[in-house]
């Protein structure tokens, strides 16, 4: 048992950690260390921007999307080395949060499916960040329950016909494309009448609105879809079988291993270390150091969860089911912690922005920490998962199962 | 990167397993539970042949000379099994008191007495209510012999010796406290057994009246010594807590699956399944933590006292919380004698205090955490 590299993996550390301490850049660096949930924007540049830079400027020099092939503009790197990567990048890599959905969604869906020649035509500048992709699957009437979408694909001619809505679509504002999951058949059982598609999201007829969240900021956005037309050649999978391959996209999703996950709890015992209350230092306080403990254990939980799934990478062998709690464990913690904060300052936690305490670095984590338990599948949709994937219990009774489509009841918002 | 047990390690543990499923059926420690044995002798005997009692005892000393990460494996096989034996008083706590602080030889004595299973050990340390403290120890050492009470000592009426924390100076320092070796067997120590929480591991009240004992280590370093002591054995009772979790999540998982109510599965309401997703969520972050005390514990880093204190407080987390509900998602059953989820809940509540308790072990972290910032 140990935390060593292998002499490959110290080689591949050693001109990694060389390079981005020639390239990146650095004015940001302290900034970018001290973002937190919630507060994610630099103070005097525009964080697209320097993201943007920073992408091109890793692409030339064959730094981008480690794991791709190099054809796509990978480098053709072992998941490992992408792990190192992310390990030496550090706080740069808050830089790559606006690529995500497309390298590690958009990108590997094309990969299965696209035609050779879009894989050739498209996954270069995405993995370069000079196009940036989003995905268009989630729905009003689609949440947790993808499958339940309602945006329709009508062929016409060579083309297909899209209208429909799409919601909680991250980055539509700024994206080239996107991958869109769309109902072809609402005659048969759910997810039998799915297709996916990639769209130009500059094409006529797509219209995008930022969504204003509970936290007043606009991460996400509405996009609607009036009579666009994509050409049959921009589908990916077969007609009908749009379900499988958005789980190809999915699964993509959550094998992300490596990324560290954001609990709030480096912030609150920086905090607590430092904070007086009234009877003396907050550290000193046995209810302050009970908390902190037991925050503490989760945190080191999972690193040293996600420590186990990197040397199963780095033995070649496939991570076990264990990595699938880090976003159960850590998006409420988030919320409980950014909670906790605001307790500890009294009355005065009431008060956010600059004003406030830290410049109301817990209060914006407070305000964002709800979404966190929701976006990229909800706490309960993950606790499923765990449960039926990893425990191997029953899955739930779905009463719309075979039921044709047009035949479900349906209410509310997703 | 290699955070694992080696292959090797992972076959020990596979062949502990098979032994102890073989030789320790919850009918086996049902023979303790109810009181007609203090300990499985049988099994005791046969974990010595098996050479698990001295698998980190040198073999100048009587042990198969493996080392702490072999240990790990086997404490979470133990765990699992909920084992009616003096394995942790004598082999986490009376053993790796004397490799830390013993003399040539005192370990020439005991040690290979314990690899044997001849001597079974443990460490008398509590005086009735209170965490470790130098203050809470008043048993005085005076010219060579032991006045005072100790309780609760973990196996303290089958065990034939045990380390002492005596009080040699006036004061609540650390350096008021010397630690003693003391053969129960000799006179001027007088055994009670005592009811409690989990019978398929005894407790005793011992009082010593002018007991002759033999110090163990230097004068005056004994609470250095335990620290050092509790924190070994937190890493190891943490692995006997991550087998226990983990057994008590797959008796309630399989009885999820197997119990009919409503026409359906139980395992398949989400109310059912969620409370075992998150029982397994525990489970994994205290197997985690305990990975990383188990990697400073066999390397002697200076981590070790933060990773034991971790994985302290995150495997009694994982077990309290998975042996109570697996009590729940059997319903009634669960709570009835017949039914084995009270022995894992019993030992889960009963390990929580064993070594000082939850709010004890927050407190070390956080002591221990700002310690590490400051250096």
């Amino acid at each position: 048992m140990n935390f060593d590299d292998t002499p490959q993996e110290a080689e591949f550390r050693s001109v990694a950690r060389a390079w981005i301490a020639a390239n990146a850049p650095k004015q940001y660096e302290e900034e970018l260390r001290k973002s937190s949930l919630g507060r994610t924007q630099l103070k005097n540049a525009n964080i697209l921007d320097v993201a943007k830079a920073w992408q091109k400027k890793k692409a030339d020099a064959g730094w981008a999307c480690l794991h791709w092939p190099k054809d796509y503009g990978g480098r053709g790197s072992s998941p490992i080395e992408r792990v190192i990567w992310q390990q030496e990048e550090g706080p740069f890599g808050q830089l790559s949060r606006m690529f995500i959905i497309g390298h590690g969604m958009c990108g590997p869906t094309m990969m299965a499916f696209a035609r050779e020649e879009h894989k050739r035509t498209y996954l270069p500048p995405l993995a370069s960040g000079e196009k940036v992709w989003c995905q268009l699957f989630s729905e009003p009437a689609g949440g947790s329950d993808v499958a339940g979408l309602r945006t329709r694909a009508e062929k016409d001619g060579d083309d297909w016909v899209i209208n429909g809505q799409k919601i909680w679509t991250s980055g539509a504002h700024y994206s080239d494309y996107g991958i869109l999951l769309t109902r072809t058949d609402p005659t048969v059982p759910k997810h039998k009448g799915l297709t996916m598609f990639f769209l130009d999201m500059k094409s006529s007829g797509v219209e995008v609105r930022p969504i204003k969240q509970a936290s007043g900021a606009s991460d996400f956005n509405e996009v609607y879809f009036t009579n666009v037309r994509i050409p049959d050649h921009q589908r990916l999978g077969e007609v009908g079988d749009g379900w499988n391959v958005s789980l190809t996209t999915l699964m993509n999703e959550r094998s992300a291993i490596g990324a560290a996950v954001s609990t709030g709890f480096p912030e609150l015992f920086e905090y607590c270390s430092s904070l007086m209350l009234d009877d003396g230092p907050a550290i000193e306080d046995r209810a302050v150091r009970s908390k902190l403990a037991n925050w503490a254990v989760k945190a080191s939980g999972l690193k040293y969860t996600s420590m186990r799934a990197i040397s199963s990478l780095s033995k070649g062998e496939r991570p076990g089911p264990e990595n699938s709690i880090g976003k159960l464990v850590a998006g409420s913690m988030i919320q409980d912690v950014a909670t906790y904060a605001l307790d500890l300052q009294g009355a005065a936690g009431v008060i956010s922005g600059e004003d406030a305490e830290l410049a109301g670095r817990f209060q914006a984590m407070l305000l964002r920490a709800p979404g966190t338990r929701v976006e990229g599948g909800t706490d309960e949709i993950m606790r499923n998962i765990i449960a039926e994937r990893v425990l191997g219990l029953p899955g739930d009774i779905r009463v719309d199962k075979d039921v044709p489509f047009n035949k479900i009841p349906t209410k509310g918002r997703g | 990167m290699n955070f694992d047990f080696s292959d090797d390690q992972k076959q020990l543990r596979d062949q502990a397993r098979k032994f102890l499923t073989e030789k320790c059926s919850p009918k086996a420690v049902r023979v303790v539970l109810d009181g007609k044995a203090l300990y499985d002798k049988e099994l005791w005997k046969g974990l010595a042949e098996m050479g698990f009692l001295g698998v980190a005892i040198p073999e100048e000393f009587g042990g198969a000379g493996a080392g702490h990460l072999e240990l790990c494996v086997i404490a979470e096989e133990m765990g699992r099994a909920n084992a009616p034996v003096p394995f942790s008083s004598t082999v986490y706590l009376a053993a790796e008191a004397l490799l830390l602080a013993g003399s040539d030889a005192q370990k020439k004595k005991w040690l290979p007495a314990i690899a044997s299973g001849e001597a079974i050990g443990t460490l008398a340390l509590f005086e009735g209510k209170g965490n470790p403290s130098p203050k809470n120890v008043k048993l005085a050492a005076a010219g060579g012999v032991l006045n005072g009470v100790k309780k609760p000592v973990a196996d303290g009426a089958i065990a034939n010796f045990a380390v002492v924390a005596a009080r040699t100076g006036s004061g609540g320092r650390d350096s008021d406290i010397s630690l003693f070796l003391v053969d129960l067997r000799a006179g001027g120590v007088e055994v009670k057994n005592l009811t409690n929480l989990d019978p398929t591991r005894g407790q005793a009240e011992i009082t010593f009246k002018d007991c002759k004992a033999e110090p163990l280590g230097a004068a005056g370093e004994g609470w250095s010594i335990l620290t050092q002591v509790l924190d070994r054995a937190a890493v190891l009772c943490a692995f006997e807590q991550v087998g226990g979790s983990d057994r008590a999540l797959e008796i309630g998982r399989d009885y999820a699956l197997d119990r009919i109510a409503f026409g359906r599965q139980i395992g398949s309401f989400q109310a059912v399944k969620h409370m075992l997703a998150d029982m397994y969520v525990s489970a994994t972050l205290a197997r985690s933590n305990s990975y990383y005390g188990a990697w400073a514990l066999s390397t002697n880093a200076s981590e070790l006292p933060e990773a034991a204190a971790a994985a302290r407080i995150s495997a009694t987390q994982a077990f309290q919380h998975c042996a109570k509900n697996n009590i729940q998602v059997h319903g009634g059953m669960g709570f009835t004698w017949e039914f084995d989820c009270h022995m894992y809940y019993r030992r889960a509540n009963a390990m929580a205090l064993g070594l000082g308790s939850l709010s004890y072990w927050e407190d070390q972290l956080i002591d221990r955490m700002r310690k590490k910032n400051a250096a």
